[in-house]
């Protein structure tokens, strides 16, 4: 009976009869192994982007086995990071996101307020109509948006278009509804006693937003800061559509239309930009990754 | 101590008499401040989100010089190219499967990662996030890299347990499977995190009252489990369909809509059209066919939040 048991306790799972241990040490090793199986799925990619950065393109023309690297050396990253437009293009998508970042909390978080907690006509409607904003996708607006831009041009000889500014327009139509949502939800959550208790204490609703809300919330702020960050960070439609001169792109657009030219592709060195372009990201995820986490499930647990 | 209590009542009785000439005032210092604060959004909204969805719907009706109006005729020319069949078809195969395998493995997988001992659990959740962390152009390269013709590091492994090149990119058939493999890859991760999430938040008993009411792991899956996670489940699918029915990037950079019109859908056949083709009108009303299923499906994630809100 017992040496069934334990034939059956084996690969299985679904024994009722073995020890709760046993079960659970069988479960542990199995969760182990998926586990293990998925994260290799997960970073398979930026591993092998690591991998072909450091190599040469010699090596990696001679189509040696390609998950090594037999003479690692750096001369993608420093052809890179010493290529002007390069630089360049790392520099756009700096200034992009730091100026949307700030654009969007400054949008956001005060309507974020008064919409939590100043009720007033029309405020239950306008916050629904800030979630229903952040459903609509970049791809359904891009063409609209991109003849509204060349109109505004003709009209006041203001020329937007293939400049990386005209960015600075668009991208908040992405990162403020989102933010402005899971702000709505942060601040909700402070106890009405706080701000009354401002109040009474005489301070005026600037106040009570810079004093109480805005540190009470802060890890909501977080959150937010880091969402505005990635999606500007990270667009590529639409600086696709409104940038073409070198000067004037992205990163991730720079690096696609000017690293692959017609079928030469360098690998090495779109793998070393494309890992360039990544690691902002994720090194503000490696050292945020709670508040990181905090905003990606707030967007739709936070009612 | 009779100066402590004291104080509130003064404050009390001291402010109706101060407060009934200014409430009213008070009352509108405050709609006007709300509104102040909200206005730069409800500018943005309307300037650059809904006047440039009406306008696509004006745009849909004119002739690709944009000078004459054409009604219906854009929408009439597309129904009659077969590549906008194979446009509808690619879209819907690309999403409901990109989806299905999405929240199919990112339910698996946070249940492994729930399943192990606590102190574990967040070094294997920061390794399973990364794909969500990365832009995904910079990580679509990678993978266009690694699917390359004639040096795809996945053909080199292959070869060695006897399986001949794949054309990833090349042939039809298995272009589709690429593009959706990125895009699953790409976005089972967050389907991980919100599940994980969810089913942190089940409580325990429920599952010991199962375990002694004799139930299998299978069953404490199917009767407890799925039920109380149902509404995050409902909520992140939908979310999820809509972002993926709108993708562009992956498709873009990976087989640009290759080969011969296949992989198209409809974010990169509207690019096609409309910027790299100069025919705006065609290209907005291509886009346009995304509305029914996004507002669809936004019908339905509102319905949740507005539950949800009620019942807080």
């Amino acid at each position: 009976m017992s040496s069934v048991t334990i034939d059956k306790a084996a690969p299985t799972r679904t024994v009722k009869y073995g020890s709760m241990s046993r079960d659970r040490k069988w479960a542990l090793r199995w969760s182990y192994f998926f586990l293990t199986l998925f994260a290799i799925f997960s970073l398979l990619p930026p591993i092998y982007m690591l991998i072909t950065s450091l190599k040469s393109s010699a090596e990696i023309s001679a189509a040696t086995n390609p998950w090594w690297v037999f003479h690692p050396t750096l001369e993608n990253y420093v052809g890179l990071l010493t290529s002007n437009q390069f630089l360049r293009f790392f520099w756009n998508s700096a200034l992009v996101s730091i100026f949307v970042v700030t654009i969007t909390m400054l949008i956001s978080v005060p309507a974020a307020f008064a919409l939590a907690r100043m009720r007033f006509w029309g405020s239950a409607t306008l916050a629904t109509g800030v979630f229903l904003t952040y459903l609509i996708p970049d791809s359904l607006l891009f063409i609209p948006l991109f003849k509204v831009f060349a109109l505004f041009g003709d009209w006041t000889g203001i020329q937007l278009i293939n400049r990386w500014y005209v960015l600075l327009f668009i991208y908040p139509t992405l990162t403020v509804p989102f933010c402005t949502w899971i702000m709505i939800g942060y601040f909700a959550s402070i106890p009405k006693e706080l701000d009354e208790a401002a109040i009474i204490d005489g301070a005026s609703w600037f106040q009570t937003l810079t004093r109480i809300f805005i540190p009470v919330a802060l890890p909501g702020l977080i959150a937010a800061t880091i969402f505005a960050f990635t999606v500007s960070w990270a667009q590529f439609l639409y600086p696709l559509v409104f940038t073409t001169s070198t000067d004037q792109l992205v990163l991730p657009v720079g690096i696609i239309t000017t690293l692959i030219k017609g079928d030469v592709f360098n690998w090495g060195q779109i793998m070393t930009g494309a890992l360039l372009g990544a690691a902002p990201p994720l090194i503000i995820y490696a050292f945020l990754m709670d508040y990181y986490i905090a905003g990606l499930t707030a967007g739709a647990t936070k009612g | 101590m009779a100066d402590v209590a004291l104080q509130p009542n003064r404050v009390g009785a001291a402010q109706p008499a101060r407060k009934r000439s200014g409430l009213q005032k008070a009352l509108k210092r405050k709609s006007t401040a709300a509104f102040l604060m909200t206005l730069p959004l409800i500018i943005l909204i309307t300037l650059l989100v809904l006047y440039p969805a009406f306008y696509s719907l004006h745009l849909a009706t004119l002739n690709k010089s944009m000078q004459r109006f054409v009604g219906f005729g854009n929408f009439e020319f597309l129904f009659k190219r077969d590549t906008f069949w194979l446009v509808v078809k690619q879209s819907c195969i690309f999403a409901i499967t990109a989806v299905l395998f999405k929240a199919l493995i990112g339910f698996i997988v946070a249940h492994f990662v729930h399943n192990i001992p606590a102190k574990g659990q967040r070094k294997w959740r920061g390794m399973l996030l990364v794909p969500w962390v990365i832009p995904p152009a910079m990580s679509t390269l990678a993978w266009l890299w690694l699917f390359d013709p004639s040096y795809s590091a996945f053909n080199y492994t292959l070869s060695f347990l006897g399986i001949g090149p794949i054309p990833w990119t090349g042939d039809a058939a298995w272009a589709r499977f690429s593009v959706i493999l990125v895009n699953v890859w790409y976005g089972a991760p967050f389907f991980m995190i919100m599940y994980l999430a969810s089913l942190k938040s089940v409580p325990d008993q429920l599952y010991e009252a199962a375990a002694i009411d004799g139930a299998n792991w299978w069953q404490r899956i199917w009767y407890v489990t799925l039920p109380m996670m149902r509404n995050i489940i409902a909520i992140t699918t939908l979310f999820s369909l809509i972002v993926t029915f709108a993708n562009f990037d992956i498709v873009r950079i990976l087989t640009a809509g290759g080969p011969l019109d296949h992989t198209h859908i409809f974010a990169t056949w509207a690019f096609r059209i409309g910027i790299e083709g100069s025919d705006i009108p065609l290209g907005a009303s291509v886009s346009l066919f995304m509305v029914p299923i996004l507002a669809v499906a936004a019908i339905f994630i509102l319905r949740d939040v507005n539950k949800r809100g009620n019942e807080a």
